[in-house]
């Protein structure tokens, strides 16, 4: 093997991580820039930071934020969990329609699942707001719950349910003492996914979100269109910081005790 | 068949909500798409093929058109950025794997406006390349970075180069090696065994990803919208303006349906020329 | 002997395709069987069926005289060691063999009794507070035992238990199995492809092949009276016959090599050494017969004096007792 070949694809590797760190490096460089106008360095500070917690506006898309966060991801964790365990029992034609309709999901462009619920929210005549965010939530991160976890089941196998029934636990007995803690890791990286997928959502949350519901990434948004400043960037750097732990964190939990670690997404 | 064990009831709700939340507003925009629009913005529903005839306006040809051919340019270039760093991946050790694939994961987590609102920061006129230059003297007037088709296609690719990177690197983990020693034990230069059986073994892999990207970049209207100009508007940005600004519902489920029918149809053209591709190569 | 489960008219087809066809069998109380059978021969599928984690198409299986077809694997009183042990990773030793107390709501003084002993019994006491991942292949093996025979079943399924262990192991645990089973006195249902593994620890030997059972008999009746061609080769080592329609088989080592010259009168066939393995105590020969497309294995002691050299012309001879008439 020659050598200078290996040193191209090495490089080339090093220049798409670049690629693909670079602007973020710089958007969260910049938040700590003390100059509020142009690209010149000119200077550390915090206050960025400081202005934004006095902002009662951005405490407001946070708080908003956070709490659909959660409630749409323990929604989506349980629903797809409860989904992921039935489904293993399905004959495989019955598993293929079933996976097919769950899939479609993430397959289908963003946009037109926010406008499709902007259409049935306005059609069944529910006001926008929260509760229409959280339902929105839930409907796009289930899916995502749904492949962690199944990913987990099948790693699994089938025989330590079987070894569980046939030491006399009933299938409520198998599923409380041997199925749900083998896949507690899944579950809690499932729930961390649909959070973060929920904390980050822009497109769907575009449309269904009402006047009271502004997002974080929605307040984003109205800054980013008049825009650059130093404020967008304190609240990106944020944004960022708590997605990137929040993901290397479900990383965490979905690759303990999991046989391959292999990346499903 | 579902009520042998009652296990099998547990993905009810699941599929209620599905039903309820994904599959009938689905079905709603198709329906909405076949009404007029009041003067108020309102639906009347009144049966009309309308919204379908006036797609064929030129403008909206030439919009569609732009789209596609956005989204087709970033997909290949999304191949061409994304395969030799799979590659590179695949051939790691396997802790080193897992941290490069982490490495690439994380940003596609990060949300997209907030990663095409960087490449403001760096493109804007008064933004870091301009002012690098400027201050090297290398140019005397800011140049036009942002705001055009070509900023469009960066942050398109920016964005979307994860969906491409894992599923190439899936197929290139799962690829049988031996097949690959055994074409260099034929003989083969590193380039033909690459050419004739490492990128055939892994078409999987680009085509998922391809699709990937293509379904991703052709609804997409948060980069042009933070990227591009006035006259770089993709297919995104339309559907979303006539729901929201211009208030012409039916005629956005039209344009939205014409989108979905389009991808539907371009990536199974795409699966079809691959397997052609398969059947010829089979044959010789 | 009491019969203990009793298989009626069992059948087992997936997607239309019969995997294992109609047939009955009978278990008797306290017995050690074993099926055996090359891989995919419908063993497991059947162990499965007595298990009950698969589901006859038609056809009862019967304990004790009570059907047991629509009973759940966890109502029924026998249990199973796994193939690959499918000990619970997220539970200690003892938690795994208390499982299945604990699932039937012993009283709690009785667990710690009945662990104790089987603690004993395996020699896991010092390995009790530990998890199946510090446990090595054999300590395993054993938890699974453990964890099985503290329910005190009637009967013992055992599907390849020792299959995942290497040879050394395997053959010191083959006496450990089979010396549990007479002290317990528990019925053992064991599936195993090794035929070594069945001759040593059997009191029956169901041979299966393609779904069917084509003989059941002890060990020594398998391997001196096997009734069909499959049985005659898949067991130890046959030269199998074939003259006007019927199969008769005769195993290597009843056949005696007379050099041409010597006792004419017990000769059958002549032929030609075409190899020859010394091999310590035996000699195995190979001998290409005359007029004839085959070739047969004899085996020589080595100490008869006798020295067979390739390319040696001998003549053949065996005793009509050591022939067997294969009836398929």
């Amino acid at each position: 093997m020659k050598t200078w070949r290996r040193h191209t694809l090495t490089g080339y590797s090093w220049l798409m991580l670049v690629f693909l760190y670079l602007p973020i490096s710089i958007l969260m460089l910049y938040s700590f820039n003390d100059s509020r106008i142009n690209a010149t360095w000119s200077g550390f500070t915090w206050k960025w930071y400081v202005s934004l917690f006095d902002n009662r506006q951005v405490m407001q898309a946070l708080m908003n934020s956070l709490s659909i966060g959660v409630i749409s991801s323990v929604l989506a964790t349980v629903l797809g969990t409860a989904a992921s365990l039935a489904i293993k029992h399905y004959s495989l034609r019955w598993r293929t329609i079933v996976n097919g309709l769950i899939y479609l999901p993430i397959v289908i462009p963003e946009i037109m699942m926010g406008l499709a619920l902007l259409v049935l929210f306005s059609q069944a005549h529910i006001e926008l707001g929260k509760w229409t965010l959280i339902m929105a939530h839930v409907t796009f991160s289930m899916p995502y719950v749904m492949v962690i976890i199944s990913g987990r089941l099948a790693d699994m196998g089938k025989e330590l349910e079987e070894a569980a029934q046939d030491l006399g636990a009933t299938p409520w007995g198998t599923l409380r003492h041997v199925t749900l803690p083998l896949i507690m890791p899944g579950i809690i990286a499932g729930f961390l996914m649909s959070f973060t997928l929920s904390l980050d959502d822009f497109i769907i949350s575009f449309f269904v979100a009402g006047p009271n519901s502004t997002t974080l990434p929605l307040y984003i948004y109205g800054l980013v269109k008049r825009g650059v400043s130093p404020e967008v960037n304190a609240l990106s750097t944020l944004l960022i910081v708590s997605t990137v732990l929040l993901v290397i964190i479900a990383e965490l939990f979905r690759r303990k005790d999991s046989k391959n670690g292999q990346i499903h997404f | 068949m579902l009520n042998k064990k009652p296990v099998k009831l547990l993905a009810v709700p699941a599929l209620l909500w599905l039903g309820l939340l994904f599959v009938l507003p689905m079905l709603l925009i198709a329906l909405l798409s076949f009404f007029k629009r009041g003067t108020y913005g309102q639906v009347v529903y009144e049966f009309t093929l309308n919204n379908y005839i006036r797609i064929w306006d030129p403008l909206y040809g030439q919009i569609f058109g732009d789209t596609l051919v956005v989204a087709i340019l970033t997909t290949l270039l999304s191949i061409v950025c994304g395969y030799p760093l799979a590659y590179y991946i695949s051939r790691l050790e396997k802790s080193s794997q897992q941290i490069w694939l982490l490495l690439v994961m994380i940003p596609f987590w990060i949300n997209f406006l907030v990663r095409s609102y960087a490449w403001v920061i760096i493109l804007r006129s008064q933004g870091v390349v301009n002012t690098i230059l400027q201050s090297l003297g290398l140019i005397t007037e800011p140049l036009p970075l942002l705001y055009n088709s070509g900023s469009v296609l960066l942050g398109m690719v920016y964005t979307l180069l994860p969906f491409m990177v894992l599923p190439i690197y899936v197929s290139l983990e799962q690829m049988d090696r031996r097949k690959l020693e055994a074409a260099y034990d034929l003989g083969a230069t590193p380039w033909k065994a690459f050419w004739h059986v490492t990128l055939p073994m892994t078409k999987t892999g680009v085509v998922t990803g391809s699709i990937l990207v293509f379904v991703s970049s052709i609804g997409m209207f948060v980069v042009p919208d933070v990227m591009g100009g006035a006259k770089s508007a993709l297919i995104g940005n339309v559907i979303q303006n006539q729901f929201l600004s211009a208030r012409d519902w039916p005629f956005g489920s039209a344009l939205s349906i014409v989108l979905m029918l389009l991808s539907m149809l371009l990536i199974l053209l795409y699966f079809r020329a691959v397997k052609a591709g398969e059947a010829k190569e089979g044959a010789a | 002997m009491k019969t203990i489960i009793h298989l009626d008219s069992i059948e087992k087809s997936f997607h239309g395709s019969i995997v294992v066809p109609s047939f009955s069998l009978s278990i008797e109380e306290g017995e050690f069987l074993t099926l055996l059978g090359p891989s995919g021969c419908g063993k497991t599928t059947l162990l499965r069926m007595i298990a009950g984690f698969e589901e006859p198409t038609s056809g009862e299986i019967f304990l004790d005289g009570k059907p047991l077809t629509h009973v759940p694997p966890y109502q029924r009183d026998m249990n199973m060691v796994f193939q690959q042990y499918a000990l619970f990773p997220h539970m200690t030793v003892e938690q795994n063999i208390l499982f299945g107390l604990k699932m039937k709501k012993v009283s709690a003084a009785e667990q710690k009794k009945r662990l104790e002993e089987v603690l004993q019994y395996v020699q896991l006491t010092e390995l009790r507070k530990r998890t199946p991942k510090q446990l090595s292949g054999g300590q395993q093996q054993r938890v699974a035992i453990a964890r099985a025979i503290i329910n005190n079943p009637r009967v013992l399924l055992l599907d390849e238990p020792l299959g995942a262990l290497d040879y050394q192991l395997r053959k010191s645990l083959q006496l450990e199995l089979k010396n549990l089973q007479k002290n317990l006195g528990i019925t053992f249902i064991y599936v195993t492809h090794d035929q070594e593994e069945a001759m040593a620890m059997s009191d029956r030997i169901a041979v299966m092949n393609k779904g069917l059972i084509e003989q059941i008999a002890s060990p020594a009746e398998i391997y001196n009276h096997p009734q069909t061609l499959f049985v005659a080769t898949f067991i130890g080592e046959n030269n199998i016959f074939r003259e006007n329609g019927t199969n008769t088989a005769v195993r290597p080592e009843k056949i005696k090599l007379y050099q041409p010259q010597t006792e004419p009168e017990k000769h059958r066939k002549q032929g030609t050494i075409t190899d020859a393995v010394f091999l310590g105590n035996l000699r195995k020969v190979y001998i290409r017969l005359d007029g004839q497309d085959m070739t047969v294995m004899a085996h020589q002691y080595a100490g008869d004096g006798l020295d067979w050299k390739v390319g040696d012309r001998v003549a053949l001879g065996w005793a009509q007792t050591d022939e067997v008439i294969l009836t398929c």
